[in-house]
C-alpha cells in the first residue's frame, strides 16, 4: 500500500465549533473532526478517492480518520485535522519547556485504511485510555 | 407570549459579542430563538435545551458504566479527593465566570493545588512572551474606530471568531473609518488559503512553522536592510511591499492566533511579533492583540493575576505561588506523572490535550464539572453537570482585549442543577470541615 509523508497542522473549523457545542458524543462531531483535509494532489499521490478512510501515524500515535479534500487550499504537502481527540492522538506532546504541546507541524504518514472504522470521540478516547486502540 | 431578552452576552469565544437577542418562552424556561449570534454561539444556546442533557452527577463504576449520584455525594467525593491528594491539578476555568474562578482558587490555596487554565494549550506562550517583552495593545473599540491596517497572523477568525470581523476588525464603520472595509487594508499570514485569507488584500502563504523568519524579514524590510531572495517561501518584493503597507497606515493592529503560539519557536514567535509592533511604532501607531479562544480565558488570567501574580500554571503546592511553564504546566505535570488527582471545570482536556496526557487523567482520581457530555466526562471518575454560564446563570467575563463584561442569565437551569459557584462553594465548605477549620 502507498504511504505518504505530510506535515500536519490542527486547529479550529466552524464545523468543529458547531458540532462541539452540539455535543461531542454525537455523530456530527465525528463527521466534523474525524477527518483529515488533504490537498487534491496529495490524494492523487496516495491513490485514493476523497471520502476514503485513512490511517494517520506519527511518532506519537496513530488514528483512523476520513480523508477529505482541503476546503481552504491549495496546500500541497500540508494536512489539516480539526482540533479534537483524533488530531490529539497523533500530535507531538512535547512542550519544550513552554507548557504548550506542539499541535502544529507534526510529521505524519498517511496510508489508506478502507476497512477500518472512524471511532466516535468517546469511543476513541476510552479505547486509547484502556490501551485498546 | 414569548418575550425577548436583549443585549445578551455570547459565551463562546473571546470576542464576547454583547448584542445577542434571545427569544424566551413566557414561563422563562425555554429558549425559542436566537438573533445576531454566529453558528457556534447559537448552537451553544440551543444545546442548553437538549432533552438528553445530564441533570445529576454520575459516578464511574468498576465496569466503566456511570451511575447517577446525588450532589451531596459529588461534593463529598470532590472534597475528599482534593483533601487526600498531595498535589492535585485544578484545570480549566475558561468556560466559567470570574466569581467561580475565585472560589476555585480559594480551594486550590487550601489544598495546595496547581491551578492552570486553557491558556496552557492556547495562548500560554503569548503570556510568556508578554512577560519577556511587554505588549503594546488596545481595545477592540479603538480598532473599530481607528484601525486601517489589519493583520491576521496565524489565525482564522472566519472559523474561530466568526463575528470578530463584522463587529470590530474589518467591516464596521467607525469614527475615523467611516467607509468600513474600504478604509482598511487586510493582510493575512497563514500556510493555508483560509477563508480569512480569501477576503484579504494581501495573503502571505508562509511555509508552516517559519513565522519567526518572516517576522524578522518584515523587521529587516522596515530598516531598509538587504533581504535574501525569499524568506519562508515569500519573495523579497512581497515582503517589502507588505512592510510599506503596514508603515503607510494611520493605525495598525496585528491579531495573532494558534498558528504562531503552537508552532515550533512558540513564545519566541510572539516575542518577535511584539517587537515588529514596536518597530512599526517608529513610523505609525501599531498595536497587537491575542485572539483568545474561550470566552473567559482572559478572565482566568486576570483573576489568577491579581490573586497570585501569574496568569496560568500557578503552583500552590508549597504554600506560596510559583510559576514555571514547562514544570508547573498541565501537560508537563501529567506526562511526568507528578499530580495525583485531577479536577477539571469549564474545559475539556479529554478532547484537547494530547492523548498521552489524557491517559494519565483516566488513571487518576478525577472530577469533571461540565454541563456537556465530553471525552473528559467519560473518562473521569465523577461527572458533575452544572448550569451554563451566560445562559442559565450570569457572571463576570473578560473579552480578548481585557474588557470585563457581565454575562446575563437568560433562562433558569433545569430544576435542581447547581451552578459552578454553588458547587464550588459547597466543596469549599466541606473542605473546611475536613480540615477542622485550619
Amino acid at each position: 500500500m502507498a504511504k505518504l509523508k505530510l506535515n500536519l497542522i490542527t486547529g479550529r473549523t466552524i464545523h468543529q465549533g458547531v458540532a462541539m457545542e452540539g455535543g461531542k458524543e454525537k455523530d456530527a462531531y465525528t463527521k466534523a473532526c474525524g477527518i483529515i483535509e488533504m490537498d487534491p494532489s496529495d490524494l492523487k499521490k496516495l491513490g485514493i478517492w476523497k471520502g476514503t478512510n485513512v490511517r494517520v501515524t506519527s511518532e506519537w500515535g496513530s488514528v483512523v480518520v476520513k480523508a477529505v479534500e482541503a476546503t481552504q487550499g491549495p496546500h500541497p504537502g500540508l494536512a489539516y485535522i480539526p482540533m479534537g481527540p483524533w488530531a490529539n492522538s497523533v500530535v507531538n506532546p512535547k512542550t519544550y519547556s513552554t507548557g504548550m504541546p506542539t499541535f502544529k507541524g507534526v510529521p505524519i504518514e498517511v496510508e489508506p485504511a478502507i476497512n477500518e472504522p472512524v471511532l466516535s470521540s468517546i469511543q476513541l478516547v476510552q479505547k486509547k485510555c484502556r490501551g485498546e486502540a | 407570549m414569548s418575550k425577548s431578552v436583549t443585549d445578551v452576552i455570547c459565551p463562546f469565544c473571546g470576542t464576547l459579542c454583547d448584542d445577542l437577542e434571545v427569544i424566551v418562552s413566557d414561563d422563562g424556561k425555554k429558549i425559542e430563538d436566537i438573533y445576531n449570534a454566529c453558528a457556534i454561539g447559537a448552537e451553544k444556546f440551543m444545546h442548553a435545551q437538549a432533552p438528553e442533557r445530564v441533570k445529576r452527577p454520575r459516578m464511574q463504576q468498576p465496569d466503566g458504566s456511570y451511575k447517577e449520584v446525588s450532589y451531596d455525594e459529588a461534593v463529598e467525593y470532590t472534597a475528599r479527593m482534593l483533601f487526600n491528594a498531595k498535589k492535585p491539578l485544578m484545570y480549566g476555568w475558561s468556560s466559567t465566570s470570574c466569581e467561580a474562578q475565585s472560589v476555585g482558587h480559594e480551594i486550590a490555596e487550601k489544598v495546595g493545588a496547581i491551578v492552570d487554565n486553557t491558556a496552557t494549550v492556547c495562548h500560554g506562550t503569548t503570556l510568556i512572551a508578554v512577560q519577556d517583552v511587554g505588549i503594546p495593545s488596545c481595545t477592540l473599540g479603538e480598532i473599530k474606530n481607528r484601525a486601517d491596517r489589519i493583520i491576521f497572523w496565524g489565525c482564522n477568525p472566519c472559523h474561530a471568531h466568526p463575528r470578530h470581523q463584522s463587529r470590530y476588525s474589518v467591516f464596521p464603520r467607525g469614527f475615523f473609518t467611516n467607509k468600513g472595509h474600504m478604509n482598511r487594508k487586510v493582510i493575512v499570514v497563514d500556510p493555508r488559503v483560509t477563508d480569512t485569507a480569501k477576503l484579504a488584500d494581501y495573503h502571505y502563504q508562509v511555509e508552516q512553522g517559519r513565522d519567526y523568519e518572516l517576522l524578522s524579514a518584515f523587521r529587516v524590510a522596515l530598516r531598509n536592510e538587504p533581504l535574501p531572495e525569499t524568506v519562508a517561501g515569500i519573495p523579497r518584493e512581497k515582503i517589502i511591499e507588505g512592510a510599506e503597507v503596514m508603515k503607510s497606515g494611520r493605525f495598525g493592529i496585528i491579531f495573532f492566533g494558534m498558528g504562531v503560539t503552537q508552532s515550533l519557536s512558540k513564545n519566541h514567535n510572539i516575542d518577535n511579533a511584539i517587537m515588529l509592533t514596536k518597530d512599526l511604532n517608529e513610523f505609525t501607531k501599531f498595536s497587537i492583540m491575542a485572539m483568545r479562544g474561550h470566552y473567559n480565558v482572559t478572565g482566568s488570567g486576570q483573576v489568577l493575576g491579581w490573586q497570585f501574580g501569574y496568569p496560568f500554571s500557578v503552583d500552590l503546592s508549597r504554600g506560596f505561588a510559583r510559576y514555571n511553564p514547562g514544570e508547573t504546566s498541565s501537560n508537563d505535570l501529567l506526562r511526568r506523572g507528578e499530580v495525583d488527582a485531577v479536577f477539571v471545570l469549564g474545559s475539556d482536556p479529554g478532547a484537547h490535550f494530547p492523548i498521552s496526557s489524557v491517559k494519565k487523567i483516566a488513571e487518576l482520581p478525577s472530577v469533571c464539572v461540565d454541563p456537556h457530555i465530553t471525552p473528559t466526562s467519560e473518562i473521569s471518575k465523577l461527572h458533575v453537570p452544572v448550569a451554563f454560564v451566560g445562559v442559565e446563570v450570569g457572571g463576570n467575563c473578560y473579552r480578548m482585549d481585557n474588557v470585563p463584561i457581565e454575562a446575563r442569565k437568560v433562562v433558569d437551569p433545569p430544576e435542581g442543577v447547581l451552578t459552578d459557584v454553588e458547587f464550588l462553594t459547597r466543596v469549599n465548605a466541606r473542605l473546611d470541615q475536613l480540615m477542622g477549620g485550619k
